[in-house]
């Protein structure tokens, strides 16, 4: 494995720096968890393009700063997508649309609705290149769909924000795009009667891909009213035209799904990118952002307990997202009900004087918060790359 | 012979006084193997050509008491090879003179079943199908299916990262996973993730799966558990040559259709399962593939029809859908037989497991026979087409060690090839011992050792499943992680 001449000047730059260092791509997600204190920089702005597509083995590979827009529309010319539909939370986290890379993408395991059928980002690297915090140029994986070759350095990496290492490349397992989409609404219920009815959906043999809940206040940020002043539950369908016809008809029947209307294949892709890209969530100027996984039947308990904020449920009601005002004060109700729920948290967006002080995501057990530094040593002895970011003092 | 690295003497030394610790933390007198005879089926696994004698075993049933062996043996400089039901085809379970295997089978429970979640959570020494059949009454399944499943266990799996025939569609073990509880090398019970996606922080649940018991001892696994589909029906058409048969896949991926399982089978595969099962396959065929798709009755002939003309469009020169559940399992069955069926014509055989881009498979079955003439060892080769997944039988006869050693050699070139092709050297069963020294065919050294830094900070002494999956050299070159 020789290093590309960009891998050689970042390695480079890396073994020389004395300081610690900030990971960027297009920069778009550094509103998300600590903000890093760092004197220089390392960019993978100019690591850009497509390596390999291989559409017949579902195999695409990229330079870390490809931006994300440019690999799916070479899917998408070939009838194929990304698998966890990752989102673009530039509206969120202030930073321009369509910008975000590849790189970002994998560095913050960020996935869309697919999720809670399809799998995460991470279930999707198949291999990685890196530069560690030691100034050496890796892989990990490669480009096949299965490898079990080694410890999965992959997924180390992925979701580590930049932390372990500046990956340089990325291998991603894609599949065909559905045909069709389709969209069951059911208008009116409660979310613990959404959650239930979610749950029934994603149980049933029908291959839903989506299931949402937009308590009214959510769902009033939808541009096109489906049912004005109540909140929406939604079931998505992917597959060939036919099938979701089909499927959608068996689970209106089974589910017994009272006032529920179906949208057809374009209102359906709107209505899942916006689900998607979080944009409505009933968020303010100046408001935190906070996502909470748990167990999908514990999700709407948890919608209720954050006094102050609001908030709507995506994979199934396992995925809670807040807004509410940026305070230690909102900061630990969220996790508290995350705790009691046995689920975790992330801070999504807030000021730097919160994101400092509070617990991005939880602390670890002691004797896992050990691993976790002999690991970050063993990737980055020197602690460069990123310090802080995830954990304070590491 | 595979090398193992010197036993520790002092442990050897205090051989009894390590049986006593280990009785000690076990609660059951029978929980503790000592006796050279009943320890002698722990003296290999799956890959029998290997034979080690442990110190001793422990059979622990609950994560408390295996946390006591883990901190006595971590106190005494005891070395662990953890072991599921044996089944590893790489020699993850070979245990090591000086090394205690601490068996998992007694911790067969299923500790939990949440349907609305679509989650289970259960002991490491639960089968595989153990869990299907436990949700199957409500219509669910645990997806990834290895071959071994009536036998091997979840937590085996766990530390294979084990695959199966239908992972096409629904991914290998960690992508089914939620949750693992897992004793570290000093003995601290930990929890990682939980009944929920995507916990916050690393992924060790990413990193410790397919890890082959370099890191911890998994105890427990939340597992998510997917509804079955309303029905499944597979077709199978054969083709003049691995080249079409080859083409034909593209086609079928190309197509838009995500079939659950697309499997190829050369032409000594064929002959030997049509031989064992009489499962009807083409015997004129060079190359074969077995399509199953799912959904409901119309969906099936849907995709059916669809997958039929595809195959037509290659001259198939058999062509065969079937028509009911019955007929899908007859097609099935001389697949699923495959290992017994190359059992049956002869005494022994090596089961590789390469993965390869899916264009190279013609060239790669190319060289493969002509590395079989050149060895003088017959091979099959049975395909997870839509995965790149090989699995080439070499088949020999271990009284003869110039065959075994032929085989292995015959072996070590495939996988080889398998990297020189841009693939890697396991797919779905592991390096254990097996694929250990060619590690660096795959690797650079100062990527091994990257990995090795990372097994330093989980273990610190080396003691978790040593003389595996990182070649060998002299234990005071371990560097640690500080």
């Amino acid at each position: 494995m020789t290093p590309t001449e960009a891998e050689a000047a970042i390695a480079g730059q890396i073994a020389a720096a004395r300081d610690p260092l900030l990971i960027r791509g297009a920069g778009t997600k550094f509103g998300m968890l600590r903000p890093v204190q760092a004197a220089g920089m390392i960019s993978t702005a100019g690591l850009t393009g497509i390596t390999l597509y291989a559409p017949k083995e579902l195999i695409i590979s990229a330079r870390a700063g490809t931006p994300l827009h440019e690999i799916e529309a070479i899917l998408a010319a070939h009838g194929q997508h990304l698998i966890a539909e990752p989102p673009d939370l530039s509206a969120l986290l202030a930073s321009p649309p369509n910008t975000q890379t590849l790189g970002g993408v994998v560095a913050t395991n960020l996935s869309g609705p697919r999720r809670v059928a399809w799998g995460a980002m991470r279930d999707h690297v198949m291999g990685v290149r890196a530069v560690t915090g030691r100034g050496e140029v890796i892989h990990s994986g490669g480009r096949v769909l299965k490898n079990v070759t080694g410890l999965d350095l992959c997924k180390l990496l992925t979701g580590s924000h930049g932390t372990l290492g500046v990956m340089t490349e990325i291998t991603l397992k894609v599949l065909p795009a559905p045909e069709a989409v389709g969209t069951i609404v059911i208008p009116g219920l409660e979310a613990e009667k959404a959650v239930a009815a979610l749950s029934a959906a994603l149980g049933s043999p029908y291959g839903v891909s989506g299931a949402a809940f937009l308590p009214a206040e959510a769902a009033s940020w939808l541009p096109d009213r489906i049912a004005p002043g109540r909140s929406l539950t939604l079931v998505r369908i992917e597959d060939f035209a036919a099938s979701v016809a089909y499927r959608s008809a068996k689970l209106m029947a089974e589910l017994d799904l009272f006032g529920a209307v179906i949208l057809d294949d374009a209102a359906s892709r709107k209505l899942w990118a916006r689900v998607r890209d979080v944009r409505l969530l009933p968020v303010m100027n100046g408001e935190g952002i906070w996502r909470i996984s748990v167990r999908p039947s514990s999700g709407p308990g948890v919608l209720r307990s954050v006094p102050g904020a609001v908030g709507y449920l995506d994979w199934g009601g396992g995925m809670v997202w807040f807004a509410g005002a940026p305070t230690e004060t909102t900061h630990r109700a969220i996790e508290a009900a995350a705790r009691a729920a046995g689920g975790t948290w992330t801070l999504m967006r807030a000021p730097d004087a919160l994101r400092s002080a509070v617990n991005v995501v939880p602390p670890e057990a002691a004797p896992l918060a050990a691993i976790t530094r002999r690991v970050k040593r063993a990737m980055d002895p020197r602690g460069i790359l990123n310090p802080g970011r995830i954990y304070s003092g590491l | 012979m595979i090398r193992l690295p010197d036993p520790k003497p002092d442990v050897l030394a205090k051989r009894d006084a390590v049986i006593a610790g280990l009785r000690a933390a076990v609660a059951d007198d029978e929980g503790v193997i000592a006796d050279p005879i009943s320890l002698k089926p722990y003296e290999t696994d799956g890959l029998s050509a290997y034979r080690q004698m442990p110190l001793a075993v422990a059979l622990p049933s609950t994560t408390e008491e295996v946390a006591a062996i883990m901190r006595f043996c971590h106190a005494n400089g005891v070395r662990v090879v953890p072991r599921g039901a044996g089944t590893s085809l790489s020699g993850g379970a070979l245990p090591m003179a000086d090394a205690v295997v601490v068996g998992l089978m007694r911790m067969n429970q299923i500790l939990d079943i949440n349907y609305p979640d679509r989650c289970a959570t259960v002991q490491a020494g639960v089968t595989n199908i153990g869990i299907t059949n436990a949700v199957s009454d409500e219509g669910f399944f645990y997806a990834p299916d290895p071959s071994s499943q009536l036998a091997c266990m979840i937590g085996g799996n766990v530390n294979m990262n084990s695959g199966g025939a239908h992972c096409l569609k629904y991914g290998v073990t960690s992508n089914n996973l939620l949750g693992l509880k897992i004793v570290t090398v000093d003995g601290e019970i930990l929890s990682i993730g939980g009944e929920h996606l995507d916990a916050a922080g690393y992924d060790w649940l990413g990193l410790l799966t397919g890890s082959e018991g370099q890191l911890a001892l998994v105890t427990e696994i939340t597992v998510r558990i997917l509804r079955s589909p309303e029905g499944a029906r597979a077709m199978l058409a054969g083709f003049a040559s691995n080249e079409i048969a080859g083409e034909c896949v593209d086609a079928i991926i190309s197509s838009g259709i995500i079939p659950v399982a697309l499997e190829f089978m050369d032409r000594p595969a064929i002959h030997a399962c049509e031989a064992f099962a009489h499962a009807g396959y083409p015997l004129d065929a060079e190359a074969m593939l077995i399509i199953e798709v799912e959904g409901s009755v119309a969906e099936q002939d849907d995709l059916l029809a669809r997958l039929t003309t595809i195959c037509n469009r290659y001259n198939p020169v058999s062509m065969r859908v079937s028509q009911s559940a019955e007929e899908s399992l007859a097609i099935w069955k001389g697949r699923k037989g495959a290992f017994g069926a190359i059992g049956r014509i002869s005494p022994d055989y090596l089961c590789m497991d390469g993965v390869i881009p899916t264009s190279q498979l013609p060239a790669v079955l190319r060289r493969i026979q002509e590395m079989s003439d050149s060895y003088g060892l017959k091979v099959a080769n049975i395909f997870h087409a839509g995965d790149g997944n090989l699995h080439p039988l070499i088949m020999f006869d271990a009284n003869d060690p110039d065959s075994f050693h032929r085989a292995e050699t015959f072996g070590a070139d495939i996988l080889k090839l398998c990297v020189e092709v841009g693939g890697c050297l396991t797919g779905e069963h592991g390096v254990g011992v097996e694929k250990r020294d060619l590690m660096p065919f795959q690797f650079a050294e100062h990527e091994l050792e990257q990995q090795r830094r990372i097994k330093s900070a989980f273990d610190p002494d080396w003691l978790l499943n040593p003389s595996k999956v990182f070649p060998l050299r002299a234990p005071t070159a371990v560097p640690r992680a500080a």
